[in-house]
């Protein structure tokens, strides 16, 4: 939808302008923030400051964390994905199912991974092929996705999994680390070098800002897109193993609503939702930022609905910020 | 172009009418008039609502807060009804409709004024209203028995062969034909989505237009938050959870671009016929109701396949895929 916001889009005379300051100290600005909750947490309750209870906080976000990376990839490059909290329950039916069947825990990963990248290239086959707007197209495989869960498994659920299969979402590497912890820091680092560092990230970055000018300069538009959505469903598919092994059972409603959180993890960390701006290490912070608040929520005994209107606020708020600070910017220079 | 949407109401109409004759092949009675009658009657939210959602698709946007808002209001007019059941019914009808406009008038604020894409002001407000609704009640129910006789039978009521729902969303299809077509606001709405540089030429100024969109979507949500609260005879925070994506499809399927613009009040009421009769089938033809959400999601994604194909005609291609770049962005 950016193509309403031309004007705002225009490249302007000058470079260097407040708006680029702005954005580059995002970053530091949302680490404020963090320590800022981090603190305000510790006072408000005492059991805040334990190495466990911390190391529990990072279940809060880790799995969500890790779609948030290739969502904001996707979200660079102008796309997006609602399905992916779909594809986590359709992921974890699949092992469900194969779990009643006796399948091993070797298995049980690489069939909810399969899962994830089938619905991923689903995605993708509908955007790039088809050409279709992600918005809908997600929103009609969100429901699609999910469907199949409910027809799958209507109102009753898989619980039993092998013993060996916990070891994803409950075990630990050592001392509080947990394997989930340590997986969130790997993807974060590969995903940091994918978009920092690669001809790749740098194409993602090109048609988020103009997909036009990115096609005449030879960048395979279609083949990227394709490729981020295929991520995204990997990614996913990644985060129903560990949701699944964390929960030990599997009902259609699972994730339910995690494409929000998901979204908004990434707009936090600075992505531009009209695409073509945004870093690894924002959405990293914005991670932590949420998981923290939700975790301080809940040691204050917020019920989780009403966590779900400061994660809306927090939502709207980060990105009305940054355009009301331009907009005083502008409205002090002329 | 106008040929273009006759063909396909047209076809929208025949293939409604074509379901309708398969399902009564499998189970007597399903295209009686009085279950024709009833089924209108159930779909008749969904039509407001898609009318709703439809009016902001045109310009451009989308509102994915419609069925939190319904939730909110909803309960807001339920707990009113049963703590002053004194107060007359047409109070309670204002008040939903001003609820449901002032969420809607957020919405479109934080458009116009800020900026921010739809899509993101939606998802936020979608969360926020209802976990207010979650606050406003305390996560308890209304029911039937605290509700006034009048309150739960004024849409039931029949008049001339249809109940008040009924005659409601026919009255609500009528005045959207009438706003969409014959009005400035109207006018405005389509040159918005359709080609929003023209239109700012043109002197449109598309912020407001959209504010007054959501405004509109808004105030029928509440509307239809009454009308869900009396007919299901029950408020709470979960009603018509995923609702917003229900009206979404209507108008997906009735052939209203997703990209602004393009589309008729007659394509999303038969848009939202399609689902309801799907919906109604299911359960006769003994099909497990839990199969309805991967059925609308199909429904969806097929129509956008159907609409993108339909719209490539019209658009001159420069360089492959130019013409769905605009779409998409």
């Amino acid at each position: 939808m950016s193509n309403t916001n031309t004007p705002r889009r225009a490249i302007p005379d000058r470079l260097g302008t407040p708006v680029s300051r702005i954005l580059a100290s995002w970053e530091v600005l949302l680490f404020g923030v963090a320590v800022l909750i981090f603190i305000a947490n510790s006072f408000a309750s005492p059991y805040f400051l334990d190495a466990w209870n911390l190391s529990d906080a990072t279940f809060n976000f880790t799995e969500k964390a890790m779609i948030a990376f290739a969502m904001a990839l996707l979200i660079i490059a102008g796309e997006i994905d609602l399905s992916v909290a779909a594809i986590i329950a359709l992921a974890s039916t699949a092992m469900g199912a194969a779990a009643q069947a006796g399948i091993d825990t070797a298995g049980l990963v690489a069939i909810g991974i399969g899962v994830g990248l089938a619905c991923g290239a689903f995605n993708g086959a509908l955007v790039s092929v088809l050409t279709l707007p992600s918005i809908v197209v997600t929103i009609g495989t969100m429901s699609l996705f999910r469907g199949i869960s409910y027809i799958v498994l209507g109102d009753k659920a898989y619980g039993s999994y092998p013993e060996s299969f916990a070891y994803f979402g409950q075990g630990y590497l050592f001392w509080v680390f947990s394997f989930e912890f340590g997986l969130f820091l790997v993807c974060a680092a590969l995903f940091a070098v994918l978009l920092h560092g690669t001809n790749f990230g740098r194409q993602v970055y090109v048609i988020g800002n103009n997909e036009f000018a990115a096609r005449f300069s030879g960048v395979p538009v279609e083949r990227v897109k394709f490729i981020l959505f295929l991520l995204t469903g990997l990614m996913s598919g990644i985060a129903a193993v560990c949701l699944t092994s964390r929960l030990g059972s599997t009902r259609p409603s699972i994730a339910q609503g995690w494409e929000l959180e998901v979204v908004t993890m990434v707009v936090l960390g600075g992505v531009s939702i009209l695409g073509g701006a945004g870093t690894i290490a924002g959405v990293v912070i914005a991670a932590f930022v949420m998981g923290l608040v939700t975790f301080g929520l809940g040691l204050l005994n917020v019920p989780g609905i009403v966590m779900s209107i400061f994660i809306g606020l927090l939502l709207i708020v980060t990105i009305a910020l940054p355009i009301l600070a331009r907009r005083i910017k502008q409205a002090n220079k002329s | 172009m106008t040929k273009l949407l006759k063909s396909r109401e047209l076809l929208l109409s025949g293939i409604i009418l074509l379901m309708i004759a398969g399902f009564a092949t499998r189970a007597d009675g399903f295209a009686e008039p009085g279950n024709l009658v009833n089924i209108f009657n159930d779909t008749s939210i969904l039509i407001i609502l898609a009318l709703a959602q439809m009016t902001v698709i045109l310009t451009k946007s989308i509102d994915l807060s419609v069925a939190a808002n319904l939730a909110f209001t909803g309960m807001a007019v339920a707990m009113t009804n049963a703590a002053y059941p004194d107060l007359p019914l047409l109070v309670l009808i204002v008040m939903a409709l001003g609820i449901g406009a002032l969420l809607g008038a957020i919405n479109g604020f934080l458009v116009w004024i800020l900026q921010i894409p739809p899509i993101v002001v939606t998802l936020g407000t979608l969360t926020i209203y209802r976990g207010m609704a979650f606050v406003l009640s305390g996560g308890g129910w209304v029911n039937a028995h605290q509700m006034t006789p009048t309150f739960l039978n004024v849409p039931r009521t029949v008049v001339l062969g249809l109940p008040i729902l009924s005659w409601v969303a026919i009255l609500v299809v009528l005045g959207m034909i009438f706003l969409l077509t014959r009005s400035s606001f109207g006018r405005s709405a389509y040159a918005a989505g359709g080609n929003p540089v023209a239109a700012i030429y043109a002197g449109i100024d598309i912020g407001r237009t959209r504010f007054f969109a959501f405004v509109l979507s808004g105030a029928m949500a509440g509307l239809c938050s009454y009308l869900w609260v009396s007919r299901y005879a029950v408020a709470y925070v979960d009603i018509a959870a995923g609702f917003e994506l229900d009206s979404v499809a209507a108008c997906v399927i009735g052939g209203i671009s997703i990209a602004g613009g393009i589309g008729s009040v007659i394509g999303a009421v038969l848009g939202s016929l399609f689902l309801g009769v799907i919906k109604n089938a299911l359960p006769v033809i003994g099909i497990s109701p839990f199969a309805q959400m991967a059925i609308s999601g199909i429904v969806i994604i097929l129509a956008v396949v159907f609409n993108a194909r339909a719209e490539a005609k019209k658009g001159r291609i420069i360089l492959r895929d130019r013409a769905t770049a605009e779409v998409t962005a």
